[in-house]
């Protein structure tokens, strides 16, 4: 059986451009009043996005901001309407959107329980049967009768999200509240949706914490400027997911990289402390770096890569004279600042023969073995005594995507051993509980 | 619309609660608490005593003791006046809801006029004491009357209050023109005079045109005058005419409603 039903479903906002400051009198004065209440803009938050949920499953929406999750959220809530298109849904629905939406600050947590229940659809009778277990969930006993102003953030969010549970809801709506509690509460709102899982609840979840998407969802989608673009197996969704987002990044990365290569072009000054310089290009030019590329594993340009996977550096490079006095260098630092790694053809004892007109190096690493982050690269051309005939300072920009989160600035080729009496679940299998 | 109309009675829980809550919170904190609810309306009492037989005296016949007179309009046209101004702020106030609730947005504005029909019952027994103090017994038959003067006007406010709040979440001044406009609208309904004050005749055809007009005179019929209540064909009148306009406004509540949660 099917919960929740999207057929076709496009949202158009509306942008009221030029009426910020609306007026009646100025409505009237120019004698547009029907015609300002027309959009005079619009904007389309979802185009023809369809899907359906069956009852029982927990269901994944992933996708970048404003690529219209909420919106699609929302029309399922009822909060707002499709502009074409049918949202069907089965059965009683909770959203957790907004949690604690229309409490009063001046009155009790007690009162502020029942009316907010009653908002929600339960009766007085169903929310005195439920009340103890509400206060005990968000954990308030001793609170329950001071004015909900008086609480933290932190209670209220616990006491909102009580209510919004309790509801007993059919159809369970999330829409990124994992985001906003503490370590302790979120495992307990995950421990709640486990709960409701086994209990055979629908649940569409809104999320940016793709861990939970994978490991708990059993389809999803992925949502991109309103349209669906991938469907299905969570697993898949998410790398479809992560790979269009590597593409942007690589887009701004090529960006980022053309600025920077660009300004540095008029040959500058060679700066008093290297260590202290920013980005920058200088040296002699007598032999010139043309061009930079890097290259991943499959020989493709690239400038997003994955840690552990191949990574190249390929340097076009243009002798005007025939020399034999020459020393090729790379520097790898991340965002801090920190160089993560260093080297050059002199320190790794290679003797320069010649170098004669155009040439190719390459600097190849088997495994890029760095943590997940943001790096840029030195590349440099100098002769043997350190002075520069082409020194680029940090002008090339790259990223290291990974999906283990360890820290640190390298991470040396590893693994764990365990004696038998160790034991691990494998992954996915353990609760949803991170 | 008639669909969610009757939707409006399933909500008569949510009303209901939202009103006590009203209720509580305004007074929440402060010493006296509830009984400024009193206070309020028995300090305009006095001011509007001291001016009217002191400052500047009223001697039309037939309207003695003046200050019960002017309290016999005073008080529903406070309830009529406060529904409204705070209807035309309630879509925006509560917008928290509206935008992240499955939320009846027409409970708020009817929430606004009910707590202050609430707040007009607890002005009730001050005039009732001082009716009781000045001697001036209203006719027992007459008082029958009274429930369908309050139904009138609550169909009534709720009408304007729906029409009110609806627009004023697009044209946010309205808001600054209502309470403009009351204070126009008060002293240009009999309340402080009496309608047949000598000099108003020729006025007669616009009060007859001002729909609280009605209400005020009933209540003064009512309470304050004795005799047959002469004006209650105009209360029938604009009862039916409330019960129109109300469907008008809910019509229009309707039509805007998916606008709200954008708009807000």
């Amino acid at each position: 059986m099917i919960a929740i039903e999207l057929v076709n479903v496009s949202k158009i906002y509306r942008r009221y451009g030029g009426r910020q400051f609306s007026t009646l009198k100025s409505a009237l004065l120019k004698q547009s009043l029907l015609r300002d209440l027309r959009p005079s803009e619009t904007f389309p938050a979802l185009k023809d996005v369809s899907f359906a949920v069956p009852a029982g499953s927990t269901f994944g929406v992933v996708g970048r901001n404003g690529s219209g999750k909420s919106t699609a959220l929302k029309l399922v809530a009822g909060i707002r309407k499709a502009t074409g298109g049918v949202v069907r849904v089965r059965g009683r629905i909770s959203a957790l959107i907004e949690l604690g939406a229309g409490f009063h600050p001046e009155i009790s947590g007690r009162e502020n329980v029942f009316i907010n229940g009653i908002m929600l659809g339960l009766t007085k009778q169903e929310i005195q049967a439920r009340f103890d277990d509400i206060v005990d969930f968000a954990e308030l006993r001793e609170f329950i009768d001071a004015p909900v102003k008086t609480y933290s953030s932190g209670m209220y969010m616990r006491l909102g999200f009580a209510v919004a549970i309790h509801v007993d809801p059919d159809v369970l709506l999330v829409d990124e509240v994992l985001a906003v509690g503490d370590e302790a509460f979120t495992h307990k709102c995950l421990d709640k949706f486990s709960e409701f899982r086994r209990r055979g609840k629908t649940i569409l979840l809104v999320t940016h914490s793709l861990n939970v998407v994978e490991r708990f969802c059993d389809e999803a989608v992925w949502l991109d400027e309103g349209v669906v673009r991938a469907h299905g197996d969570p697993r898949r969704v998410v790398d479809a997911y992560l790979t269009a987002v590597e593409k942007t990044e690589e887009q701004q990365m090529a960006a980022t990289t053309a600025r920077a290569v660009e300004s540095a072009a008029p040959p500058s000054t060679r700066p008093a402390d290297m260590f202290q310089a920013t980005e920058g290009r200088w040296g002699s030019r007598e032999v010139e770096i043309a061009d930079v590329v890097l290259v991943d594993g499959r020989g493709e340009p690239s400038f997003v890569f994955h840690s552990g996977e191949p990574m190249s550096i390929r340097l076009k490079v243009r002798a005007v004279q025939p020399t034999d006095d020459f020393v090729f260098g790379i520097g790898l630092f991340n965002a801090g600042g920190v160089c993560c790694y260093g080297t050059n053809t002199n320190v790794e004892e290679m003797i320069p023969v010649q170098l004669v007109g155009d040439a190719e190096v390459t600097f190849a690493i088997d495994a890029l073995d760095l943590i997940e982050g943001t790096y840029k690269l030195d590349v440099a051309v100098h002769k043997r005594d350190g002075a520069p005939y082409d020194y680029h300072r940090l002008l090339y920009t790259f990223r290291v995507n990974s999906r283990t989160h360890d820290v640190g600035i390298y991470r040396p080729h590893h693994r764990w051993m365990f004696s038998s009496n160790v034991r691990f679940a494998a992954r996915g299998t353990n609760d949803m509980t991170e | 619309m008639f669909a969610n109309l009757a939707q409006l009675f399933r909500y008569r829980g949510l009303i209901q609660s939202l009103v006590a809550r009203e209720l509580k919170a305004r007074y929440r904190g402060s010493v006296l608490g509830f009984f400024w609810s009193f206070v309020n309306p028995l300090l305009l009492l006095l001011i509007y005593t001291f001016i009217f037989t002191t400052v500047m005296p009223n001697r039309v016949e037939g309207v003695q003791p003046y200050a019960l007179f002017m309290f016999c309009g005073i008080l529903p046209w406070n309830w009529f006046s406060a529904s409204l101004t705070e209807a035309s702020g309630a879509l925006i106030a509560g917008g928290n809801l509206i935008k992240k609730v499955l939320f009846p947005a027409e409970v708020l504005p009817i929430v606004s006029v009910i707590a202050n029909m609430v707040h007009f019952f607890f002005g009730l027994p001050i005039l009732i004491a001082f009716l009781v103090i000045y001697r001036h017994p209203p006719d027992r038959w007459d008082l029958v009357w009274f429930p369908v003067a309050v139904l009138v006007q609550l169909i009534f406010t709720l009408a304007l209050a729906l029409i009110v709040s609806a627009l004023t979440v697009h044209f946010r001044d309205i808001r600054d023109i209502l309470s403009n406009l009351l204070m126009f609208w008060f002293f240009a309904t009999p309340i402080i005079y009496p309608w047949f004050q000598p000099g108003l005749e020729r006025y007669k055809p616009l009060f007859n045109l001002n729909p609280f007009t009605h209400l005020a005179v009933s209540y003064q019929e009512i309470l304050f005058f004795n005799g047959a209540i002469g004006h209650w064909k105009w209360l029938i009148g604009l009862g039916l005419s409330s019960i129109l306009l109300f469907l008008g406004g809910y019509w229009l509540f309707d039509r805007l409603r998916d606008s709200f949660a954008e708009a807000v």
